[in-house]
């Protein structure tokens, strides 16, 4: 693999940026592998490049029926943060925070990540209380988390309004400084790249279409370009899990909902941090390139369309308008929906199945991007290991059954 | 933006006026004191979470305020059909005239009139009296 530094930046310019090398290879199918990943997302390319880089599982394919990163990983809104309720949650978000932290050095890939913070607003009582308590759970986790005024909420981010005017006036916040955004097609592409240096197959154009199943072991996976063997499959796939787990015969807790979001024009840097209401259901940051970057609910029915209805638009943006309402005018450039597989309790699902060697890493809902390295690492983890990781442990498809729920609507920042 | 038959008030009304509230014709353990941990988990979280042919419930929140059920394909997002409480589905995932367009993907250029086509009856056969 070609090391990205200053010093190529310069050797590269006087070759007019012709001769630098593809990212990764494009392989051809083998018949066999140890693991194969269905689903090359950020969570996907992430298990995968942990396998071979910490676990030493190097014989390993990326399954993709699309491209890489071109489902959830490229449609989000790139919040970053780990202030959740529950001491299991804690533990996941914040691995995966502290693994973001090192990321780009990790990788040798710029994923942009911005600490510029995180606001979770508080319209009444009872969302103040809320917040106490989140923070207090989050503090007790070693979780960077603090409650704020108003006017301390008006010094971190001067265009909110802070004012009695407001129809839901603004009491106070959780402020989590070191949460904040990165730049999600380069997550993609950055784990993307380290898999493949570590001789993983990223194999793009792949689709599953049915599992080799014998004896409650699997086998591998049949898919549109020939059956490909191997005794651990590690299933990825975000909004389609579901159809894959019929596939295989069994079944997951998930509902799939298009969830959407909005980009305005570019604007001059106005907003420092992040900033989300529950209350008021919305949430907003801008993008290094300006554009202010809005997401909000999910569409209340089921449904694999990535595009999303008009009321949730027009609602997003009376939340926005009710925060800022100096953005009225702004003008939006586009909207898209991605389809998140939203679980009962607003946690993930990461867990063995039925079925020996088919685990399924799915449920993420709406708040994956922010987990994609300790998702992957700790799945990794798992899949290496043949047994779930501690950290992932908790997250079984059991706790349906055993009523051990992780209850995380509260802190999804905003309520679905 | 869905434009929904209400089977009680017998019009088609905007999405905005209806709640989607999940999958419908689930039915609640019988016997609840002989029933396993594994029985209530599934009757409580596991659905069905099809791509394609799917029954749900909505509710008319702010119209009538009564509960029906839809018929809707989760791709197309093509309502079929919407039927009272307590009423089978006319259209099923094994419906011949479905079964050849499962799991047809749609292309993402653009919106679709989505929702109950008045003009073809045999969508709302039952109720479109």
């Amino acid at each position: 693999m070609q090391r990205y530094s200053g010093f190529g930046l310069v050797k590269h310019a006087f070759g007019h940026h012709e001769n630098w090398e593809r990212q990764w290879r494009n392989p051809e199918p083998k018949k066999q592998y140890d693991v194969i990943i269905v689903g090359g997302g950020g969570h996907g390319l992430a298990t995968a490049y942990y396998l071979a880089k910490e676990f030493g599982v190097r014989n390993v394919a990326v399954v993709e029926k699309g491209w890489l990163g071109g489902g959830n990983t490229a449609r989000n809104t790139t919040i970053v943060r780990s202030n959740y309720l529950w001491d299991e949650a804690g533990r996941l978000y914040n691995h995966s925070l502290d693994l973001w932290k090192g990321l780009s050095q990790d990788l040798n890939y710029n994923v942009m990540f911005s600490q510029r913070g995180v606001l979770n607003l508080g319209h009444t009582l009872q969302d103040m209380r809320d917040i106490q308590r989140r923070v207090n759970a989050n503090r007790l986790n070693g979780i960077d988390s603090e409650v704020v005024t108003p006017q301390q909420v008006k010094e971190i981010e001067p265009e909110l309004d802070i004012s009695n005017r407001a129809r839901y006036p603004i009491m106070g916040a959780s402020w989590q400084k070191s949460a904040g955004v990165a730049r999600h097609d380069a997550v993609a592409w950055g784990f993307a790249r380290g898999a493949d240096s570590h001789g993983v197959d990223l194999l793009q154009n792949t689709e599953v279409t049915g599992f080799k199943i014998r004896d409650g072991k699997v086998l591998g996976v049949h898919t549109n370009r020939g059956d490909i063997e191997a005794h651990t499959v590690g299933c990825v796939a975000a909004g389609n899990s579901g159809v894959l787990a019929k596939m295989a015969g069994i079944k997951l807790p998930l509902e799939s909902h298009p969830l959407q979001a909005l980009v305005s024009e570019p604007l001059k840097p106005i907003l420092n941090t992040v900033t989300m209401s529950n209350h008021v259901h919305g949430y907003v940051s801008q993008s290094d390139k300006g554009d202010l970057v809005i997401g909000a609910g999910i569409d209340g029915y089921l449904g694999y369309g990535q595009r999303g209805s008009y009321p949730t638009i027009e609602h997003t943006l009376q939340a926005i308008v009710e925060m800022f309402p100096m953005f009225s005018r702004v003008r939006m450039n586009r909207q898209w929906g991605g389809i998140v597989d939203t679980c009962p309790d607003a946690c993930p699902i990461l867990s063995k199945t039925k079925v020996k060697g088919l685990y399924f890493n799915c449920g993420w809902g709406t708040g994956g991007f922010k987990a994609t390295p300790g998702s992957g690492h700790v799945f990794a983890a798992s899949l290496a290991k043949g047994e779930m990781h501690p950290i992932a442990a908790p997250f079984s498809i059991d706790r349906f059954h055993t009523g051990a729920l992780i209850d995380e609507h509260g802190a999804a920042g905003v309520a679905h | 933006m869905f434009y929904i038959f209400c089977p009680y008030c017998k019009e088609h009304r905007e999405e905005e006026e209806f709640h989607p509230r999940g999958q419908a014709h689930l039915l609640r353990p019988e016997d609840p004191e002989n029933t396993s941990d594994e029985e209530w988990g599934d009757y409580l979280f596991f659905r069905d979470n099809p791509r394609g042919i799917h029954h749900e419930m909505w509710v008319h929140s702010v119209g009538c305020r009564k509960f029906f059920n839809i018929t809707r394909n989760t791709v197309t997002y093509e309502i079929l059909e919407t039927y009272p409480m307590g009423e089978q589905p006319t259209i099923t995932a094994d419906s011949p005239e479905i079964r050849h367009e499962q799991g047809a993907q749609v292309a993402d250029g653009g919106w679709q009139t989505v929702g109950a086509r008045p003009e073809n009856k045999a969508l709302n056969e039952e109720t479109s009296s």
